[in-house]
């Protein structure tokens, strides 16, 4: 765990150089797609994407997972969540940045019911995140219940890959 | 890097009315009744020339759609009569109908009146004349209209033949989910594009006047509650609150809407006055508390909860804040709907891990699964409460399904492209 630790601030310091080059990032809806006549949201969004940035600079062998699972209608960190929440806890700690936890659930049950479900497992990675000793203003829970499936398929491999909660 | 920020391509139409042919669903009967009552539509023309839509072929699959009916074939029919003096009782019983309907049509410069009968076989007595009129673009209407006196006058139920139906549809596109919110005529066709977006839209939930929709969409970066008024298009974001922003419901006054908002921690019912744009907070715990829909009488709400441990449906007296619990059958039941006699409960119930529809009698506490079909959601009771329409899979695709109240019919709404969803009936 401390040699991972270790690996991961080493890395952390080379995906603070590629932010801070980056660092012009939007951070308002654009609202400026074709032929739209929406009104815009008066709520800034406030946030900074970092991905890309990990994909490239993490590697398979050393990538902390950015994306934890559930059981269904559970909303429950497992092991393997909690030890990845904690690298990205300790990181945070120190590089405050602003996060997006995006909650999703499977396709079976109905869909408001699991846009609060996916609410609640969002707010499990929070809460974990707040108790590591992260400041909880820079993370933003948005739940997607399932409308936005990470596999489209109809079975057991699809659900468990689909009830899940993304760090953005 | 990718750009933060929601590219949006949302588009709200209101002229754009797809072609026809691609639009209609292929209906499929996979149920009905053990005798459906036998009926016979003579075609209606203008003197012997076509018109534009074809009345009485509309008219044959309403009647057929609604499972009760089996109408007789154009091509085995001995004649074609226009008037209930031309009709040769004969012709008809051979061919064993029941009933027959005949109409004249007459062209009014700019405008058509049909002037249609209903007639028993059995007696050789007329039921009624009646006359409709309307522009070209408005035969699909009359047809409607004419299917909606017959099965009123046979079955003494009120037809929901001339109500419309508003659904999502997401398509793929380019790897990504895009969403249409569209509404067609109960039948499928005339299907209208209200609002395209690549971002998820859900919820759809009709007014009582069944002129504006109220829905939820994504295209802010985060769900919010919208209202659109479907002459004009005028649409309004209604909230914007962090978290859940969901479940609209319309009050049967038209004057509030019920829906779920998570800003204070969790998710919580809640009214909100269309009036006043005054916030009402109904529900104070830390489980679920999602789906309100109105009772009838406008005083309390039905919403789904998992305050007990896994999703129950429960009533909430608006006026003393009194929450009941309903359902007692089955490790999960929710997403409830009311029937319009406000007895009858349906839902999404899960019955040995497989997701069906559900109704239960409020009075008697009988709980009858109505389904068989694969991951059902999302019922919707037509304004008649003879017939629900629901969301279903064949596959990994998404359609809509309907079937009776008594669960004796049941059929396929099989769509052209794409996944369909969330079914809301209009109550009119």
């Amino acid at each position: 765990m401390k040699n991972q630790l270790l690996k991961y601030g080493a890395l952390v310091t080379v995906v603070m150089a590629l932010l801070s080059g980056c660092s012009s990032t939007g951070t308002e809806t654009d609202t400026a797609g074709a032929g739209t006549s929406v009104p815009s949201s008066q709520v800034s969004t406030g946030s900074v994407s970092t991905e890309g940035v990990t994909a490239t600079t993490l590697g398979t062998d050393t990538a902390v997972p950015r994306v934890f699972y559930f059981e269904f209608d559970r909303a429950v960190l497992n092991a393997e969540s909690t030890a990845a929440l904690r690298l990205h806890a300790e990181w945070l700690h120190a590089n405050p940045v602003n996060v997006r936890l995006e909650g999703h659930a499977d396709e079976r049950g109905t869909r408001e019911y699991n846009m609060a479900l996916g609410e609640r497992r969002a707010n499990a990675v929070r809460d974990f995140l707040i108790s590591e000793g992260v400041n909880g203003n820079l993370l933003e829970v948005i739940s997607y219940g399932e409308e936005s499936p990470a596999s489209l398929d109809s079975n057991e491999t699809a659900w468990a890959l689909n009830r899940r909660v993304e760090m953005k | 890097m990718r750009k933060i920020g929601f590219l949006l391509s949302v588009c709200v139409l209101v002229t754009c009315w797809l072609p026809s042919a691609s639009a209609e669903f292929a209906i499929e009967i996979t149920q009905g009744v053990d005798n459906p009552t036998r009926i016979a539509i003579s075609p209606m023309t203008l003197g012997g020339r076509a018109l534009p839509e074809d009345i009485s072929k509309i008219v044959s699959a309403d009647l057929d759609r609604s499972g009760l009916f089996s109408s007789i074939s154009r091509q085995n029919m001995l004649s074609f009569p226009a008037r209930e003096n031309d009709v040769y009782l004969r012709d008809w019983r051979v061919l064993g109908a029941e009933y027959l309907v005949v109409g004249d049509v007459t062209d009014q410069g700019g405008s058509y009146k049909v002037t249609f009968s209903l007639m028993e076989m059995a007696g050789g007595r007329k039921l009624f004349t009646k006359a409709v009129d309307g522009k070209a673009a408005q035969l699909r209407d009359i047809a409607h209209h004419i299917s909606d006196q017959v099965y009123e006058t046979i079955t003494g139920i009120p037809g929901a033949f001339s109500t419309r139906i508003a659904y999502v549809s997401a398509i793929p596109k380019n790897g990504k989910m895009s969403f249409r919110l569209m509404v067609s005529d109960a039948d499928g066709a005339r299907e209208r594009l209200l609002l395209a977006s690549d971002e998820p839209i859900m919820s759809p939930a009709w007014s009582p006047d069944a002129k504006e929709l109220v829905y939820v969409s994504f295209e802010t970066g985060r769900p919010a509650i919208f209202r659109q008024n479907l002459a004009t298009a005028a649409r309004e974001q209604l909230t914007n609150f962090r978290g859940l922003n969901g479940a609209p419901s319309w009050s049967p006054d038209g004057r509030k809407l019920a829906l779920v908002l998570s800003k204070d921690g969790n998710p919580e019912l809640y009214t909100f006055d269309l009036i006043t744009r005054k916030f009402t907070r109904l529900t104070t715990h830390f489980a679920i508390d999602t789906e309100p829909n109105w009772m009838p009488d406008g005083k309390s709400l039905v919403f789904t909860s998992d305050r007990g441990g896994a999703p129950q449906i429960y009533k909430l007296t608006i006026a003393s804040g009194q929450v009941e619990r309903l359902t007692f059958t089955g490790s999960y039941n929710a997403r409830p709907r009311l029937a319009p006699d406000g007895r009858t409960l349906v839902m999404v119930h899960r019955d040995k891990g497989d997701f069906h529809i559900a109704s239960q009698d409020l009075v008697t506490g009988d709980l009858r699964v109505l389904t068989q079909t694969y991951l059902d959601e999302s019922p919707t009771v037509a304004p008649n409460g003879a017939m629900l329409i629901y969301a279903t899979k064949q596959g990994s695709k998404g359609v809509l399904a309907a079937v009776s109240l008594d669960a004796g019919v049941k059929f396929l709404l099989p769509a052209t492209v794409g996944d369909v969803r969330e079914p809301a009936w209009s109550p009119k």
